[in-house]
């Protein structure tokens, strides 16, 4: 059993998915039980080799969730995060594996919401039959 | 530089489906600079073919290795034992790299995971082109250091040829300059145009006699 | 039995040259058709070689069969197939079956072509042709050796009047003059200005050269354009691509030949040039007609 199995691994940024995350959990805000979250100091600390290890060790799904545009507390790491999130998507595609499985978010700190729209809308891209 | 591109991955599939212990071996030179294979680009195919053969219901054992020039014998040499433990080794170094590899280790399939293209140089980040034809007999001084060899498509001395597309671009490729016009502009800015002028005779094509063999004086 | 090419160089006549092209096959049949219309109309006939980089039935075979029919050929020789061994050893074999004119180009690059992925020769290009064949018709090879037998070659070359940048190319056909050509045949020329400053140039640097231009019909406003866009050398003005778009429908075959005959009559009448060569590849047998319209027959 590999060690993140059927997980939906979300790499949150501190500055803003962290605390949303934070924030969605105080406000009991439902959803899946299966997410990871593991806090980063930056979207853009996150690269295509991390992704790709998360799915290798099971991850049913990835999201990069980052600043919104023009927000990054690192000025460019979103930007960086968002290009690597479409290399990610690019190299799932030429193994026959569905790019939806990796995600790019951004939101600010105070949208629980947001970051609960975001993982109930990749839980629905994976948990579908097939892949 | 040496340019090279990783092989499709429909290719690499089928060279490596028969084994089953694979180690993906880079380099870091020529091809770290490109974006071929290098380590990173080691660490994201060797991650690639974990997940497809997973998606596929089959076993693969990866290993990882870069060296600093794949084709250096005591380069390769350091990395002895990670291939005495695999089945086949997938080079994502430069064919003078796969075959030191092959030399070292005869009894190991040394796979090519790279095409290697040419000799050249970036142009912008991401983009390189070639530039040297490695014909062992080079006249870029008369040429305003624009190779005709590799960089004109007919590879002429007395270009250009009669189908230059409109705007000094050439008649197989739009998006490239005639290397004609580049060199008709390159001598004019140096005020050396009487050397275009003059007659280049047939080049002598054996003056590297394949396969090409460089003794240095002090050896 | 046509007067030889060189002859007709050498006289003061308007010199008209028509282009054949062999077909995909060894059925000579219809080239054999095209020979037969022209032979008499023209005062010589050039065949191509493996035009646009297509495979087809080779120059020398039809420049044999134009000697069998008591024409005069003019053999293309490019530089994309053989090498220098080869195409010295053509030449040798040409000569030696009666064929004394050859045109000397470089040659398409293989990617318009169908073979794509054969590998292109060009040892040698077109300069370095036109050596060559002075070289044979000295009595040597181009490696130093006596010919026991060599040639006696009329040398014709090509150039692009409407090349832009028009410059480099000017460097190329000072060369090849220099080199020494008896005749050139321009790519298709639709701008008697560029024709004429052409002629000017090539006139400072060899008085004696025939320079004879292009012809070729164009039948349709989206051939024109097609042409601008893909064929190398080519360019058509506009108010050309208007004539054409204006014509009736139906009508662009008469239409490419009216404006083809109206410009070899301005060229004629005003002596821009030494002669035309008319090219109307697949419609060989229209060119009897734009000679007639041309008042060249």
């Amino acid at each position: 059993m590999k060690a993140m199995d059927k997980q939906i691994v979300a790499f949150c940024c501190e500055h803003s998915a962290y605390p949303a995350a934070d924030l969605a959990g105080k406000l009991r805000l439902r959803y899946p039980e299966n997410v990871l979250v593991i806090r980063i100091p930056c979207a853009g600390r996150v690269d295509v080799i991390h992704i790709l290890k998360a799915l290798e060790k099971g991850a049913a799904a990835v999201l990069v969730m980052g600043c919104e545009d023009g927000a990054c507390h690192h000025i460019t790491g979103n930007t960086r995060a968002k290009e690597r999130v479409k290399y990610s998507n690019m190299l799932l595609k030429e193994i026959d594996l569905d790019g939806r499985r990796v995600e790019m978010f951004n939101l600010s700190p105070n949208s629980p919401h947001k970051f609960v729209r975001a993982v109930n809308e990749i839980a629905n891209v994976v948990n579908r039959p097939g892949r | 530089m040496i340019v090279a591109e990783r092989k499709p991955m429909e290719e690499i599939k089928r060279l490596i489906a028969p084994y089953k212990k694979i180690l993906v071996a880079g380099c870091g030179t020529c091809v770290t600079v490109c974006w071929a294979g290098g380590e990173k680009e080691v660490g994201l195919l060797a991650s690639q073919i974990k997940l497809a053969r997973s998606a596929e219901g089959k076993d693969v054992a990866i290993v990882e290795a870069t060296v600093e020039r794949q084709c250096e014998n005591e380069m390769v040499a350091e990395i002895k034992d990670k291939v005495a433990g695999v089945d086949a080794v997938l080079s994502l170094a430069c064919g003078a790299g796969v075959q030191t590899m092959a030399e070292m280790f005869e009894e190991k399939p040394i796979l090519p995971g790279v095409n290697t293209t040419f000799i050249g140089r970036p142009q912008k980040e991401g983009v390189w082109v070639e530039m040297c034809g490695a014909c062992g007999d080079c006249f870029l001084d008369r040429t305003g250091g624009v190779c005709p060899v590799v960089r004109c498509a007919k590879g002429l001395l007395n270009g250009p040829c009669g189908g230059t597309r409109r705007g000094g671009k050439c008649e197989i490729d739009p998006d490239k300059d005639c290397a004609w016009v580049l060199v008709y502009r390159r001598l004019e800015k140096q005020g050396r145009l009487d050397i275009m002028r003059q007659y280049y005779a047939p080049k002598n094509y054996r003056a590297v006699k394949r396969p090409g063999k460089v003794q240095a004086a002090k050896a | 039995m046509a007067k030889p090419f060189r002859e007709v160089l050498k006289s003061k006549k308007f010199v008209v040259t028509a282009e054949v092209g062999p077909i995909k096959g060894s059925n000579v049949s219809k080239i054999t058709e095209h020979i037969e219309l022209l032979k008499d109309k023209v005062d010589a006939i050039n065949v191509t070689d493996n035009q646009s980089s297509v495979m087809r039935y080779p120059s020398l075979g039809v420049c044999l069969l134009i000697k069998e029919h008591a024409g005069e050929p003019i053999f293309q020789v490019t530089c994309r197939d053989r090498n220098r061994l080869a195409i010295q050893a053509d030449l040798l074999f040409a000569y030696s079956r009666g064929v004394n004119n050859v045109l000397c180009l470089t040659g398409d690059s293989i990617d318009v072509g169908d073979h794509k992925e054969a590998k292109q020769v060009f040892d040698l290009d077109s300069v370095q042709l036109i050596h060559l064949v002075h070289t044979l018709n000295s009595g040597k090879d181009m490696a130093g050796n006596e010919l026991d037998g060599g040639t006696d070659f009329c040398i014709g070359a090509s150039a692009t009047p409407s090349a832009d940048p028009l410059e480099p190319q000017l460097v190329k056909v000072e060369k090849k003059l220099k080199a020494g050509v008896s005749f050139i045949q321009t790519q298709a020329v639709y701008e008697l200005d560029d024709l004429k400053r052409f002629v000017d140039y090539v006139r400072k640097i060899d008085g004696k050269v025939k320079i004879l231009a292009g012809i070729v019909p164009v039948i349709g406003a989206k051939m024109a354009a097609y042409m601008n866009e893909n064929v190398p050398g080519i360019f058509i003005p506009q108010q050309i691509i208007d004539e054409l778009s204006q014509a009736p429908k139906g009508t662009g075959v008469a239409k490419g030949i009216e404006i083809a005959a109206r410009m070899i009559r301005q060229i004629k009448d005003e002596r821009i040039c030494d002669g035309v060569h008319i090219m109307f590849i697949g419609r060989e047998e229209k060119v009897p007609e734009i000679l007639k319209s041309a008042g060249l027959m």
